[in-house]
């Protein structure tokens, strides 16, 4: 945010917030222990609206929730702009002077009346009238995102659009006031933060800076290209293109993580070479020409992760890894050595202290002794006195104006309806969720017996069912554009009429991204899995099945 | 502008007697804080049960008591705040006695054996008996306890000691109950509830003697309100409340404390990063907790933190 790329708040201010906005977030089942810190606030007296199609177990402990229509967020947000500039609460005092493009904002926000928005989001205008005033008057609020907002084909437009109501505001740079992302993954924030976002040097550098660029190549030996490489989604395009020959998957499940999976299975078979490094045998690497067995990092090695609140912290090796696995390191050096470079097996602290040497901004700080001392540090920690930044941006309310240095952009943006529309061939639309006891693809969660775990299934609305005459627990066939899949039906009240689900973590029992969309968004390539346009078949002669409440 | 530290609130300084020796605590720290951070060692080892550093202070076991001047009654050192001038004495007659007839009674009626090293330390130094209340009445039939109902306790005859013991219950695959442990110290309702998870899956049912834990109705744990946080086995003090893995392990003389490892790392599922203490025995994982004192998470999990580690067992 506002050039670095993290949330800008520490888990605790949310107990200590006024108000506090999850959109896009179930983060009771997704996000539990920050969830913890959202309870206490709520003990405390916290207001907390949800804004998310289902009425969730999150939305369950809201003051309001805001049920609106999948890929409709930037109407809403957009109507709540305008209402904050039409009622006269924008916090003029730091909109003058911490931010820049206030009046083409407003502009871009004019044609979005309480109105026209219920329209498009189906939301009613006065609860996002309440929304808006209750935002803008709260002392210290916080916005709490996750892949509602992320998950769509103009996902940076959803985001920046969130942005855009905090700087109206003054709702950033304070303590309980922010932008907080939650990370769906462990060390998404970490791996971004190390490069791996392919325009981004470590410690977030741009390539293009030629300054930084060239301290990295001295220190690494070896010229680093100012251009940017591709994400994962433009690799699938360079597959499909056949200049993508070889792939090196580290940690990854393309073929059961990927939306579209059959086609982006197709382009995985269609690979001179496929190289997959992991803990376990996926179903990517069942594709694999090479399989490389990993240590689990996190407790079969060392090294350091980042959280969602940029909290940098130490991984430890508890238990020896299995057979031949190896840490992700030894292989990676293993790799360049047969290449002819000689890198050694350094340990993960030297990994870490090259790092150090390299982010002068983020992580000089940082030593290991210093991440066992303090718990973990949050970034930016530029100097071994410095003790870490739990709250980012502070420096938009300073005083003299020199210190604020960079203003923060307002970015307009426009609703853009999902790319995967909604017509009398595909009248439902699905979106992924997720489940409490379960993660992702479902390789490490699969391990663990948990009695919350039922069988994958269809969920949807009962009006919905009524209308087609399926019966809970009945199995029907799910078509979207790309794909069919067969399934039993789980009637969920916390589900619209229009609206069904599946979870991304069973793909053995529903391969649910055979269905989904990958059009993705040109910012961040993040494909569309919130939204699929589907229709939902009777199976002929289907018996019903068991519902999980006989 | 620098940056932001955050200070926590400013408090002023409060001066208070123990045992004759003038202690100075910010306002509004218990007793019990006051023992640990500026006590003798021997006044920071008071003993405690229900009290937890990330729970709020309930007032069950009564163990941590002591004197104030002016009161009439022993005080909870774990809950009663400190005020200026207050007179406390840790280690009077009064409460050494009232110590040890809380340990007694406990440790007569319910299984301490798993109560960990302290408790047993403690009932040594107090001069704990449990035996003079006579020998342990027979356990009661699995559910049995569950069934009764307030009022309607026979009177003992006083030739053996009333217990609670009963069979251990297990009815899923995660953590088992073994309420014959149970001191109702209301840490896991706590835990469950406004401390921490808010899921208020269990609560005390029942009344005197009867009182137990209990879900909703009495149902087993997949048919409650539970979501396998584990938090209640976070907090047990007693082993109650375990894992299947730690009960079986125990069951087949497979248990070895003295051998345990304990290493901390970060969870590897969602993106909050919270804190594990993974407890390994002989290369493989027994038990998962976070530290009390770590920001990210209060010492408070998720059932993927606390469960989903299978996926490594080298089993």
């Amino acid at each position: 945010m506002f050039g670095a790329g993290g949330g800008t708040s520490a888990y605790v201010e949310a107990e200590d917030a006024d108000l506090l906005v999850l959109w896009g977030s179930n983060a009771r089942e997704t996000h539990p222990i920050f969830f913890h810190h959202v309870l206490q606030g709520l003990r405390k007296g916290t207001r907390m609206y949800s804004v998310d199609p289902r009425r969730t177990s999150t939305a369950r402990w809201a003051d309001g929730w805001l049920g609106l229509d999948v890929g409709t967020d930037i109407a809403l947000a957009n109507a709540i702009g305008r209402e904050i500039i039409h009622a006269d609460l924008v916090n003029h005092a730091f909109v003058d002077r911490a931010t820049t493009g206030f009046a083409d904002y407003a502009e871009s926000v004019e044609p979005y009346t309480l109105e026209r928005a219920a329209q498009i989001t189906g939301v009613d205008a006065a609860l996002i009238e309440e929304l808006a005033h209750a935002y803008a008057r709260a002392d210290r609020a916080q916005i709490c995102w996750t892949l509602g907002i992320t998950e769509h084909h103009n996902a940076a437009d959803y985001v920046f659009a969130l942005i855009n109501l905090a700087l109206l505001t003054g709702h950033v740079g304070r303590y309980g006031s922010g932008l907080v992302p939650l990370r769906g993954q462990n060390n998404v924030q970490g791996g971004g933060d190390m490069g791996s976002i392919p325009a981004k040097l470590p410690g977030g550098y741009d390539l293009g800076d030629d300054e930084a660029r060239a301290r990295f190549e001295a220190t690494w030996g070896a010229p680093i290209s100012p251009k940017a490489g591709m994400h994962l989604s433009q690799m699938f395009e360079a597959m499909e293109a056949g200049t993508l020959k070889a792939l090196y998957c580290i940690g990854e499940n393309p073929a059961e993580s990927e939306a579209n999976a059959a086609h982006a299975r197709h382009l995985l078979e269609g690979l001179d070479h496929l190289v997959v490094q992991d803990i376990f045998r996926t179903a990517t690497a069942e594709l694999a020409d090479v399989v490389l067995p990993a240590a689990a990092d996190w407790c079969e090695y060392e090294g350091t992760v980042t959280n969602s609140e940029r909290r940098v912290q130490r991984v430890r090796k508890a238990i020896e890894p299995p057979g031949q696995a190896r840490p992700d390191t030894h292989i990676i050096c293993a790799v360049a050595d047969r290449l002819g470079h000689d890198w050694g097996e350094p340990t993960a602290e030297q990994v870490w202290d090259e790092l150090r040497s390299l982010s002068l901004d983020w992580h000089h700080g940082m030593s290991y002794a210093r991440l066992e001392e303090h718990g973990g540090l949050q970034w930016p920690c530029p100097t071994e006195d410095h003790p870490g930044t739990p709250l980012m941006h502070a420096r938009l309310w300073a005083e003299d104006p020199a210190e604020i240095g960079t203003p923060a952009p307002f970015t307009p943006v426009e609703h853009v309806p999902p790319v995967d529309v909604l017509d009398e061939d595909f009248p439902i639309r699905l979106t992924t969720v997720r489940l409490l006891d379960a993660y992702n693809s479902g390789v490490q969660s699969g391990g663990y017996s948990s009695p919350m775990r039922r069988r994958e299934s269809l969920r949807m609305d009962r009006d919905d069912a009524a209308r087609l005459g399926i019966a809970d627990g009945e199995r029907v066939r799910v078509v979207s554009r790309r794909g069919a899949v067969e399934a039993p039906v789980a009637l969920d009240p916390s589900l619209r009429p229009g609206l069904a689900s599946f979870t991304p973590h069973f793909s053995e029992e529903v391969d649910t991204n055979v269905l989904t969309n990958d059009a993705w968004d040109p910012k961040s390539g993040t494909s569309e899995f919130k939204a699929t346009a589907i229709r939902i078949e009777k199976l002929a002669d289907a018996p019903r099945l068991a519902t999980a409440g006989d | 502008m620098g940056t932001p530290v955050m200070l926590g609130a400013i408090t002023r300084m409060v001066t208070l007697t123990v045992d004759g020796r003038d202690v100075r605590v910010p306002e509004g720290s218990t007793i019990l804080q006051a023992l640990h951070e500026e006590g003798t060692a021997q006044q920071a080892d008071t003993p405690t049960l229900c009290w937890a550093p990330n729970l709020a202070p309930v007032n069950a076991c009564r163990v941590c008591v002591v004197e104030v001047e002016g009161s009439r009654v022993l005080v909870p050192s774990c809950a009663r705040t400190v005020e200026d001038g207050m007179v406390v004495r840790t280690d009077s007659e009064k409460v050494r006695h009232s110590r040890r007839m809380v340990l007694e009674l406990l440790a007569s009626s319910v299984d301490m054996s798993q109560a960990g090293d302290d408790v047993a330390r403690w009932m040594t130094e107090y001069g704990v008996d449990a035996d003079r209340y006579g020998p342990p009445a027979p356990p009661a039939a699995a559910g049995e306890r569950d069934r009764r109902r307030a009022g309607h306790h026979h009177a003992p005859d006083g030739s053996h000691a009333e217990t609670v013991a009963q069979p251990v219950k297990i009815d899923n695959d995660l953590y088992v109950r073994d309420y014959s442990r149970c001191i109702l110290c209301y840490k896991c309702v706590n835990a469950c509830g406004t401390d921490a998870q808010f899921t208020f899956a269990i609560a005390a049912a029942g009344r005197g003697f009867d009182a137990r834990i209990a879900t909703e109705y009495d149902a087993e744990l997949p048919d409650s309100a539970c979501v396998y946080c584990g938090n209640c086995i976070g907090v047990c003090p007693t082993g109650a409340l375990k894992s299947v893995r730690e009960h079986e392990l125990r069951e087949n003389d497979d248990w070895h404390p003295e051998d345990e490892t304990v290493t901390t790392t970060i969870c590897s599922f969602c993106g909050v990063g919270c804190n594990l203490e993974l407890h390994v025995q002989n290369n493989s994982i027994v038990n998962v907790t976070s530290p009390s004192d770590h920001s990210v998470t209060h010492g408070h999990l998720c059932v993927k933190g606390r469960f989903g580690f299978q996926h490594v067992q080298n089993l």
